[in-house]
Order: structure tokens, then C-alpha cells, then sequence
């Protein structure tokens, strides 16, 4: 009886089809991969702080070790999913809404009082702003105020991340991070912009 | 067409046997070389794939179980990290279930269902192959996601609302569900294949109360799947709808519900069991009599069982959510509907028990795996008996002891007829023999291990041990226990390495086993071994249960088909009296073009909603390449 | 930091704190019914699997004196044989669902509870309070139940993130707590103890170490206890407690936790009040002592990694200061 297929030259084909296709799936999901990282070690903690910002306090330059991290706080889902919560936690819609502002200025009108850098908002958290922005230095950790930073500065995205978190298991009040809920209210026109309601620095 | 008992001179094919085995062969084996082997519609060459790919991922699914063991065999080890440890858990359950259990119960069907009914290929040959390269993606996806530390962490259940958007970050749920997708949309391409091929594929003469137990077991499974399916592809799909674009599904602030996905779930996990279970049923059944040199007590009864089972099966879903905070009503109905499942499987095991009364038991390791699946089974159903009763299931769910229950149904149940089978029907599948010394070192090694390992575990489950738990701290009094589990566990995989190394062993250099070396009754074991590509060399007519044991020298057999051309003869459903020929597909890559493009949609719309719209483009393509008509004349009878 | 981590032999670090989690071993009304049915289930079954064995090693083993199948007479024999087997599977399976049912309608519990607590799962702890007819006499607590013996107890089980189960094997079944829906659990102790219970199903990472423990003690040590709970925070009276109570004021620790008599009102942690007064800490992971104190808030995220309570940079004197200040809240 001749066998269907001839097995020797299949299993070698095959292996190396099997190998290639496991390699363009790796490539694929490569840049998925987020390592979590659950403790972040005091020396990396205190290194966070040292971010340099501008003299008038606008941007600045990140400190170096969140380069060496890979700039966890803006792309991985996790640490994004983590700012999310500390959002509510620490009360940040009291006064910020679900983005669209209140007596705070709003994040999702794409105009950042204060430059859309990672920096600047991490400043304006621990350290506050004129108007009643408080500071929140002694209330999160740093690794927490710059989770929470990425996490701000994804609502204003006008391209989703792929990583932003999704809707929260609560009552819907806007599009979720990962839908780009800047720029599906951006298209819609200014409503949610009101000039009147951020002070200028 | 015309039927001609006794041995038929060829008279469609040719002059002489010989002559007609050349050109049957040249009409059916696929072409050499790479693309011959990728574009095969041989039932064989895929069924074999099939098992192959899934014993891999039951050896890894083991290593993964190894690993948790380790981690448990001390309080606060720190082997594992929490993260890693969620994420191999639901690894092992996912890949044990969707990728082993599912996946190989299946390709034995797709090997055996057509030389048992004995029809030439499967009915939709090139959905065949296209549902193993939907598989083989599917466990791809899957096993390269951990490898890159990303692998779902969320149970092989992802109960809602922590594999839901809000607290599972990241893509990991999402491969959770798309895996799923793979592996459904598979399952449900061979159980369509194994319904028609059972129905309308039979030899003339088996009528459906001459079909072999195995292939009535096929046929029940392939109808549980058809039904139970569907729920969990929905679950999937709105799961990842709630997570990609926000939908509400389960989430109850917005008129969703958490509990939704525990229904839907377990409307489908529950049969998933039977899904398994029913194929390890019908193995026992039709190796039993081999064994004991007799055929089977209570053919009606066993075949009433099987349909009985995969009714009930649909209505003991919520035996798995007691705990939830039921109505009273709804435990009363489940409990008595839970309980009720032992009558079928009591039948089940009285009348191999019966059959093995009646008959002389020839002791090799086939028979060794079945007397292990008796005695094992038996405890794995008694347990299940127990947590079908309310009170008893609130102080057991989700401990060590639901661990110990399903292991022992799903391994003493399923694995150890699985074990026989590949024992059982090794020589017929490669040619040759599986060596019986290594054989019986396997069963003893496996069978102890196995109890060693899970009887603990009823006693550390009342000792209130929780599942899923990555450690446990070490006041508690488990420690003892579970380090006996941990060493026991390496009994139990030094026997399935052993099982693997003959598997592997034997392949190569096995005693060569001829046409029928059990002296069995069924109809695969009347073509060679391995079979020719075209299965029979003419199409056997059957006329009683057994036909290799009442016409042991000469089958009758039909003529009629073309060996110029792939043909099938197509028999009525309940007598099995032949209707028609109906040509079969040739080899084609296109099912393996239609794969990837469909493995592509799927993995692109975890990320974007689009890709169902842009993704179904190369779809459509490779679909046009498979059904393009080649002018060839078809169905002309 | 480092050294006081250091200091800390890791042995105390991983000892929790006793207490029987055991279905087989049940002191309270429910648990004592569920162990009787326990046993009796098992024992019928473990019968139903011995009757079969010895059918089958008999099958196997027997003399065989005639050929197989050689005769309608034995089949007939067997049909009988099987017949009653299944007749007595009928008649056993239905006898256990009776009295599944008849279990099942003994757990109910009272119509009044004399207790009733709130309880809310948490990723990954538990949140206790206590309701009073007089919302004013509300009080909380975290991963620490005491309870009055002999006494029917009510617990409305609900979660705030995902489903988690309350069970405590030693008193009574276990029942989840699911988000949108309110389930309620009743049970008494029978006699007094410390009970461990866990999360029983899974959610999230740290679902292993999601414990808490049931102290059932009598009557009057209960109203003690209650009373205690419900007075705000001791003041520190030494100069480190002091020192302490400061550091917690102006650090992170205030915007999640509450101290009840301080400014310290935030609610994401658990409320620790009375933390001095409880046996463990961390959700059952450590047993309560001012170094168990000190390694926790030093590192939490090395002792459960991935909970909710981060890193708060503390010199070694803070650290100090805190610990004791924590152990001084009883």
C-alpha cells in the first residue's frame, strides 16, 4: 500500500511550515507583549520624580529611567487600566467630569492648558495648578500619579490606543478610552468645549 | 448500480484486482511534496494530523500541570508568581479542553467513522482539512500568547465581569475568546462532516441498528456539538463586543447581567463534558468485545443511553453555577436533573459489566486501560452524583474536591478509553504493533499515579481548600497533602511519558501488525493497515452487527463505482440501502488559503471591529478558489 | 526599610493566623447539616462502588467453565441482573435528591436575625459592616467578623468589582457575591471559635490570599466588642505613637483609609479604626504584630504582589512610627 502522503518529506515541510508559522504569530504578537509590572522598586520610585520641567512650567524632559522602563505608563494596558481606577479613586470626576469637564478644565476638547506632555501632566497632579487644581503629592504614590497621568492622557486621544482601557462596568456617560471618545466628540463639533470654563494659566 | 453479494469481479474498474488497486490508488492519494501533503482531503492524513497536534498539546497541557503541582507542593512557594501562575491554570483548562480533549475525540472520528461505516473519504472532505488548519491556528494563537507572557488569566471559564473590560486589561481575555472562536468554528466543521457521513455514507445494508457503538457515540457528539456550540461562540463574540466597541452584555449598571455569561457558558460546558465523554463511551463499547471474544451486551440499551445522555445533557447546565444564589424551584429542578444523568451512565457500565460477565477477557493493554476507566469512572460518577445535590455542592464548589471530580471523569473517563483506542487502533492508523511491555508499564505507572494524585484532592476539597489558588499559607493544614500530591503526580507523567515514548518508538519500528491482528468485528479492520487511500477496495455490504465475526473468510461486497474518478455511494438514512453515487472533492489548497485568511480576520478583530468588514475580503477570496467548478462532470447518476 | 524588612525573620512574615476551615469539621447549625448529608452520601456511594467492583473483579477472574454467549439463558440472566441494577440506581439516585431537599430546606434560618452585616468582596479583601436600626450606630470593619454564638447571623453578600464567594466551610455553605445582585447567606455558630473563611471563587490575581475569620464569642463579649468598634480611633498617647499618627496624616495612607476621630476619611482601603484590635492583616495573609505591621506597609507589593496598596516611600523612623501607631488602634 503507498501511504497517502509521503511522510518524510511532509514532516520536514511541515515542521518548518509549522516553525514559520509560529514565528510570524510571535511577530505578531510581539508588540502585544506588556510585561506587568506589579512593584515598582523604591529606586525607580524616587528616580520618577526627577523628571526636569520647564521654567514656566510647560513640558519638560521625562526623567531618564522612564526610558529605560520603555514608557510603561503610556502604552501598557495594565498600568492604563490601573490609572483608570485611581481616576475614580481619587476623585478626579468631582471636578474633571468623565473628560468632558466641570469645574475643572475638560480632557477630552484636545486643549491642554498645560501641553499634552506625559511630564506636564504628572506635574500638574503632584505638584497642582493655579485654580484650585490640587496637588496630589501627598495623597499617591509617584508611580501611581504617573499611571494616572497615562491614563488622562489617553481620554484625550484622538486615535485610540490599542491598549486604552475599555468601558468600565458602571453607567455610560461617553465612549470608552478605546473607542477615541476625543475624537468622536472633536468631530461632532465644539459642544464640550467651553472656553469659559478652563482658567489660562 | 447493481450489488452482487459475494466477492465481486471488478467489473467498473478493470481486469484484475491488481490493475484496479493501481488506479484506485492513483485516483485517490494526494500528490508528494509539500503542497501535496498541505492540499490533502484525505480523512487519514488529517484525522492523523489531528491526533498528532493534539497529543502535543496534551503532553504540554501536562507540563503546565506539573508546573502548578510544583508550585503547590509547599505554602508560599515562590516557583511561580501569582500572574504566571493564573495565567497556566487557565492554560491548562483552555488547552486540555479545547485544544486536547475536544479536538482528538473528534479526529478519531474523522479516522475511524469512515472505514467503520465503510465509505471511501468523510462526507466535505475540504472542510475537513480547513477545520484542522483552523485548529491548528486556534492552539498557535493560544500557546504563542503565553510563550510572550500574555496568555489569558482568567480561568478557562473567564467568567464575566473579570474577563470583562473593566478588569481585564490588556488583549489577554480577548485570545481567551478568539481561541475559542478557532476551536468552535473547527469542532463544528467536523461535526457536520461526521453527521452526513453517518447518515447518508453507510455501507449498503448497516442499518442504523447495525452501526457500531463508536460511530453512534460520534454520531450523538457531533449533534451535542452542533447544538452546544453555538452559545459559546456567542458568549465569545459578545464578550469581546463588550470589550472591543462596548456593548453591555454583562454588564448589569446598563440592563446586562454578570450571570448571562455564566448560562451561556455552562449551556455549552456542560455538554462540552458529554462532547467528550460520549466518543470515550463508544470506544469502550466497541473494544470491549474484541477483548472478552463476544459481542456487546445490550446494543439497544447502550445506543438508548447514548441519546438519553446527550439529551440530558442539555439540562444540567446550572449544576455548575449552585452556588450563585439560585431559586429554590431551579435547585430542585437541577439537582433531580443532575442525578438523573447516573441512570444512562449506570446502564452504560451494567452492561460492560455484563458483557465482560459473558466473556472471556484476554488480558492485554487495551483491556487494562478499560478495567482503569471502570474502576475509575465509576468514583468519577459517584462524586458527580454528590455535587449534584445542592447542600452537598455549597461546601464543595470550587474546592479540591470538583478538581479531584472532573479529573477523575475527564481522566478516568475519557483519557483512559483514549489510551485504549490509541492502543487499540495504532496498528491500523501506522501498520504496526505498540509494544505490550511498555504497554503495561504505562497502565500501572498512569493508573496508580492517577489515584495517588486525585484521590487527595476529595480530602484536601472538604478540608476546604479552594481551586485556582496560587498558594495557600502554611498554618493552614494542607501542606502534607498536597506535597503527596505533588510526588504522586510524577508517577502519573512518568506513565504517559512512557505511553509517548512508545507511541513514538513503535511508529518507526513497531512488529507489524497485518490487516487484523485483534481478530475485531468492525469494518476498518477489513482493508490493510495502514489503509490504502481509498479505504476498500470495493464497498462491503453488511448484514449483521458483526460482519467480520459471522463472515470471518469472505465479505460480500459491491461494485459499482468509478476507480477513474473520487466516488462515494450514498445510502438511505435508516435502511442504509444505496441511493446514489456522488463524486468526492480532489485535494485543493484552497482550504488551507480560506484558513489563514479566516485566522486572520479573527486575530485582527480582537483589536478593531473592522476587520469583520475588511477581513472577510480575502475570505471571500480564497472561497471563490475553493468552490471555483473545475468542468469536471459531477453527479451525472 | 531594607533593614527593618530584613530584621523580620521570614517565618513570622508568612504565618497567618489559626482557625479551622474545614467542612469536616463544622461548628455551626448549617455546617453540622451539611456534614451529616456529607456522610451519608458518601457512604452510600462508596458502597454503590464497592457492590461494583466486586462485580467486576468477580467477571473478570471467574472460572469459566462453558463457551461464551452459549445460550439465550444466560443472556435472560443477565437482563434481569441488569434490569434490577438500574431499578436500584433509579431508587438510590432519588432517595439522595429527597434528601438533598429535605437538607436544604433545614438550612433555612430565622425569620429575624439577631445580627445583620453587609458584606462587600472586594479585589482582594473584605469589607464588614455592621447595620444598626440607627444608621448612626453603623460601624465597619475589614477581613474580621465577630459574631454573638447561638445567635442567627444575616449576611447581605454583595461585590464591588467582580464575583467573589463567601465561605466559611466551618459554619456554613458557601454563597457568591456577584455585581448587580444582592444574595443573602444566614448561619449560626454553635459554639465559639475562630473561623477561617476564603474566597472561594476566582477573581484576580490575588484570589489566594482573600481570607478572613469569623470570631464567634459569646453574648457579652460581643457587645464588647461592638461597642469598641463603634468609638472612634484610640488617640496616641506615647511620643512615637503621636509621631505616627502625624506621619499617617500627612502621607498617602489618609486618601485611602479611614480613621474614624482623625481627618484621615478615605475610603478605597479598608477602614482601620480598630486595626490594632484585629488578628490579622492583609486579608488573613499576616498575623497582626508591629513587625508584621512594618514589612506590609514597607513592601506590600512583595507580600501580595499586585494589590491595591502601593509603595509609600517611608525613612525608618516613619515606618516606625506608623507601626506602632497601628498597633496602638485597638
Amino acid at each position: 500500500m503507498l501511504p497517502a502522503v509521503s511522510n518524510k518529506s511532509f514532516g520536514l515541510f511541515f515542521s518548518a511550515g509549522f516553525l514559520l508559522a509560529a514565528l510570524t504569530g510571535a511577530i505578531g504578537l510581539g508588540w502585544l507583549r506588556e510585561p506587568r509590572q506589579y512593584r515598582t522598586d523604591p529606586p525607580i520610585s524616587a528616580a520618577l520624580e526627577g523628571f526636569r520641567l520647564m521654567p514656566n512650567a510647560i513640558g519638560g524632559a521625562p526623567p531618564e529611567v522612564y526610558f529605560a522602563l520603555g514608557k510603561p505608563y503610556e502604552g501598557t494596558a495594565y498600568d492604563l487600566s490601573q490609572g483608570k481606577r485611581l481616576y475614580s479613586w481619587f476623585g478626579c470626576a468631582s471636578c474633571h467630569g468623565e473628560g468632558e469637564g466641570g469645574a475643572g478644565p475638560a480632557f477630552l476638547d484636545g486643549w491642554w492648558l498645560y501641553g499634552p506632555s506625559m511630564v506636564s501632566i504628572v506635574a500638574s497632579i503632584r505638584d497642582g495648578r493655579p485654580h484650585d487644581m490640587p496637588a496630589f503629592r501627598d495623597k499617591m504614590t509617584i508611580d501611581q500619579i504617573w499611571q494616572l497621568a497615562g491614563y488622562v492622557k489617553s481620554i484625550g486621544a484622538y486615535s485610540a490606543k490599542l491598549t486604552a482601557p475599555s468601558r468600565n462596568d458602571a453607567p455610560q456617560t461617553r465612549p470608552a478610552e478605546n473607542r477615541a471618545p476625543a475624537a468622536i466628540l472633536f468631530n461632532e463639533g465644539s459642544a464640550s468645549v467651553h472656553p469659559d470654563q478652563g482658567p489660562s494659566p | 448500480m447493481t450489488i452482487e453479494p459475494g466477492r465481486s469481479a471488478a467489473t467498473d474498474a478493470g481486469p484484475n484486482e491488481a490493475e484496479l488497486e493501481r488506479r484506485l490508488t492513483q485516483t485517490w492519494s494526494s500528490q508528494r511534496g509539500f503542497w501535496g501533503a498541505v492540499a490533502s482531503v484525505d480523512h487519514k492524513v488529517i484525522a492523523r494530523r489531528y491526533i498528532v497536534t493534539a497529543l502535543v498539546f496534551l503532553a504540554l497541557g501536562g507540563l503546565l500541570a506539573l508546573a502548578m503541582r510544583i508550585q503547590l507542593a509547599r505554602p508560599e512557594a515562590r516557583f511561580i508568581d501569582a500572574d504566571r501562575y493564573n495565567q497556566i491554570f487557565t492554560m491548562h483548562g483552555s488547552n486540555m479542553m479545547f485544544l486536547f480533549a475536544v479536538p482528538v475525540m473528534e479526529a478519531m472520528a474523522v479516522y475511524l467513522v469512515p472505514l467503520m461505516v465503510g465509505t471511501r473519504n468523510i462526507a466535505f472532505p475540504r472542510l475537513n482539512a480547513f477545520s484542522y488548519w483552523i485548529f491548528l491556528a486556534g492552539g498557535l494563537l493560544l500557546w504563542i500568547s503565553f510563550a510572550l507572557d500574555t496568555a489569558p488569566d482568567v480561568g478557562w471559564f473567564a467568567y464575566a465581569p473579570l474577563s470583562g473590560p473593566e478588569y481585564g486589561a490588556g488583549k489577554r481575555a480577548d485570545i481567551w475568546a478568539q481561541m475559542i472562536t478557532f476551536t468552535e468554528l473547527s469542532a463544528l466543521a467536523i461535526a457536520v462532516e461526521i453527521v452526513v457521513t453517518v447518515l447518508k455514507q453507510r455501507a449498503p445494508g448497516m442499518s442504523l441498528d447495525r452501526i457500531p457503538l463508536l460511530v453512534w457515540s460520534m454520531l450523538v457528539m457531533a449533534s451535542l456539538v452542533i447544538m452546544a456550540m453555538p452559545a459559546i461562540m456567542f458568549a465569545s463574540s459578545t464578550l469581546i463586543m463588550d470589550r472591543l466597541v462596548g456593548t453591555q452584555f454583562y454588564n448589569p449598571a446598563e440592563g446586562g447581567d454578570a450571570l448571562l455569561w455564566q448560562h451561556l457558558f455552562w449551556f455549552f460546558g456542560h455538554p462540552e463534558v458529554y462532547i467528550i465523554f460520549l466518543p470515550a463511551v463508544g470506544m469502550v463499547s466497541t473494544i470491549l468485545p474484541t477483548f472478552v471474544r463476544r459481542p456487546i451486551f445490550g446494543y439497544l440499551p447502550l445506543v438508548m443511553a447514548l441519546i438519553a445522555t446527550g439529551v440530558l445533557a442539555f439540562g444540567l447546565w446550572v449544576h455548575h453555577m449552585f452556588v450563585v444564589g439560585l431559586p429554590r424551584l431551579g435547585e430542585s429542578f437541577f439537582t433531580a436533573s443532575s442525578m438523573a444523568i447516573a441512570i444512562p451512565a449506570g446502564i452504560q457500565i451494567f452492561c460492560w459489566l455484563a458483557t465482560l460477565w459473558a466473556g472471556r477477557p484476554v488480558f492485554k493493554v487495551p483491556l487494562l486501560f478499560l478495567i482503569g476507566f471502570i474502576v475509575t469512572f465509576v468514583i468519577g460518577g459517584l462524586t458527580g452524583v454528590m455535587v449534584a445535590s445542592v447542600p452537598f455542592d455549597s461546601q464543595v464548589h470550587d474546592t479540591y474536591f470538583v478538581v479531584a471530580h472532573f479529573h477523575y471523569v475527564l481522566i478516568g473517563g475519557a483519557v483512559f478509553p483514549l489510551i485504549a483506542a490509541i492502543y487499540y487502533w495504532f496498528p491500523k492508523m501506522t501498520g504496526r504493533m505498540m509494544s505490550e511491555r511498555l504497554g503495561r508499564w504505562a497502565f500501572w505507572l498512569i493508573f496508580i499515579g492517577f489515584h495517588v494524585t486525585f484521590f487527595p484532592m476529595h480530602i484536601l476539597g472538604l478540608q476546604g481548600m479552594p481551586r485556582r489558588i496560587y498558594t495557600y499559607q502554611p498554618d493552614l493544614p494542607w501542606g502534607t497533602l498536597n506535597l503527596f500530591v505533588s510526588l504522586s503526580s510524577v508517577v502519573l507523567s512518568l506513565g504517559f511519558l512512557i505511553f509517548f515514548i512508545d507511541i513514538i518508538r513503535s511508529w518507526s519500528s513497531g512488529r507489524p501488525a497485518g490487516e487484523n491482528p485483534w481478530n475485531a468485528s468492525t469494518l476498518e479492520w477489513a482493508t490493510g493497515s495502514p489503509p490504502p487511500p481509498y479505504n476498500f477496495r470495493a464497498i462491503p455490504v453488511v448484514d449483521t452487527r458483526d460482519p467480520l465475526w459471522s463472515q470471518p473468510d469472505e465479505l460480500p461486497v459491491t461494485s459499482g463505482l468509478r476507480s477513474d474518478r473520487r466516488e462515494l455511494l450514498i445510502s438511505s438514512v435508516v435502511e442504509a440501502l444505496p441511493e446514489a453515487r456522488e463524486s468526492s472533492p480532489q485535494d485543493s489548497v484552497w482550504p488551507f488559503w480560506a484558513a489563514i485568511a479566516t485566522s486572520i480576520m479573527l486575530i485582527w478583530s480582537i483589536f478593531s471591529p473592522w476587520a469583520i468588514v475588511w477581513g472577510s475580503v480575502p475570505i471571500a477570496v480564497t472561497l471563490i478558489g475553493w468552490f471555483w467548478p473545475k468542468g469536471a462532470a459531477e453527479d451525472e447518476s | 526599610m531594607k533593614a527593618a524588612r530584613a530584621a523580620l525573620p521570614i517565618s513570622m512574615l508568612l504565618s497567618g493566623c489559626g482557625g479551622i476551615q474545614s467542612a469536616l469539621d463544622p461548628q455551626g447549625h448549617s455546617a453540622i447539616l451539611l456534614r451529616d448529608l456529607i456522610l451519608v452520601i458518601v457512604a452510600i456511594c462508596s458502597l454503590v462502588w464497592l457492590a461494583v467492583m466486586i462485580v467486576l473483579v468477580w467477571a473478570l477472574l471467574r472460572r469459566r467453565d462453558r463457551e461464551p454467549g452459549d445460550g439465550q439463558g444466560s443472556d435472560r440472566g443477565m437482563r434481569i441482573w441488569v434490569s434490577g441494577a438500574v431499578a436500584a440506581t433509579v431508587l438510590i439516585i432519588s432517595g439522595l435528591t429527597i434528601g438533598s431537599f429535605y437538607t436544604t430546606r433545614g438550612l433555612n434560618g430565622a425569620k429575624n436575625p439577631d445580627v445583620t452585616i453587609r458584606v462587600r468582596a472586594q479585589q482582594w479583601w473584605w469589607q464588614f459592616i455592621y447595620e444598626d436600626t440607627d444608621p448612626a450606630r453603623n460601624f465597619q470593619t475589614a477581613n474580621e467578623l465577630h459574631i454573638p454564638v447561638g445567635k442567627e447571623v444575616r449576611v447581605r453578600l454583595e461585590s464591588v468589582d467582580v464575583i467573589h464567594s463567601f465561605w466559611v466551610p466551618s459554619l456554613a455553605g458557601k454563597l457568591d457575591l456577584i455585581p448587580g445582585r444582592e444574595n443573602v447567606l444566614t448561619f449560626r455558630a454553635e459554639r465559639s471559635g475562630v473561623y477561617r473563611g476564603q474566597c472561594a471563587e476566582f477573581c484576580g490575581l490575588q484570589h489566594s490570599h482573600m481570607a478572613f475569620f469569623i470570631i464567634a464569642e459569646s453574648e457579652e463579649s460581643y457587645r464588647q466588642w461592638a461597642g469598641a468598634q463603634r468609638q472612634s480611633g484610640a488617640e496616641p498617647v506615647e511620643a512615637e505613637t503621636s509621631a505616627g499618627k502625624a506621619v499617617f496624616a500627612a502621607r498617602q495612607c489618609a486618601a485611602c483609609h479611614t480613621i474614624r476621630g482623625t481627618a484621615a476619611a478615605g475610603t478605597t482601603g479598608p477602614d482601620l479604626t480598630h486595626i490594632g484590635s484585629r488578628r490579622t492583616i492583609a486579608a488573613g495573609l499576616l498575623e497582626n504584630t508591629r513587625g508584621s505591621l512594618a514589612a506590609w506597609i514597607a513592601d506590600p507589593q512583595t507580600l501580595k504582589p499586585g494589590n491595591n496598596m502601593p509603595i509609600v516611600p517611608l525613612s525608618s523612623d516613619e515606618l516606625r512610627q506608623l507601626s506602632a501607631y497601628m498597633e496602638s488602634l485597638k
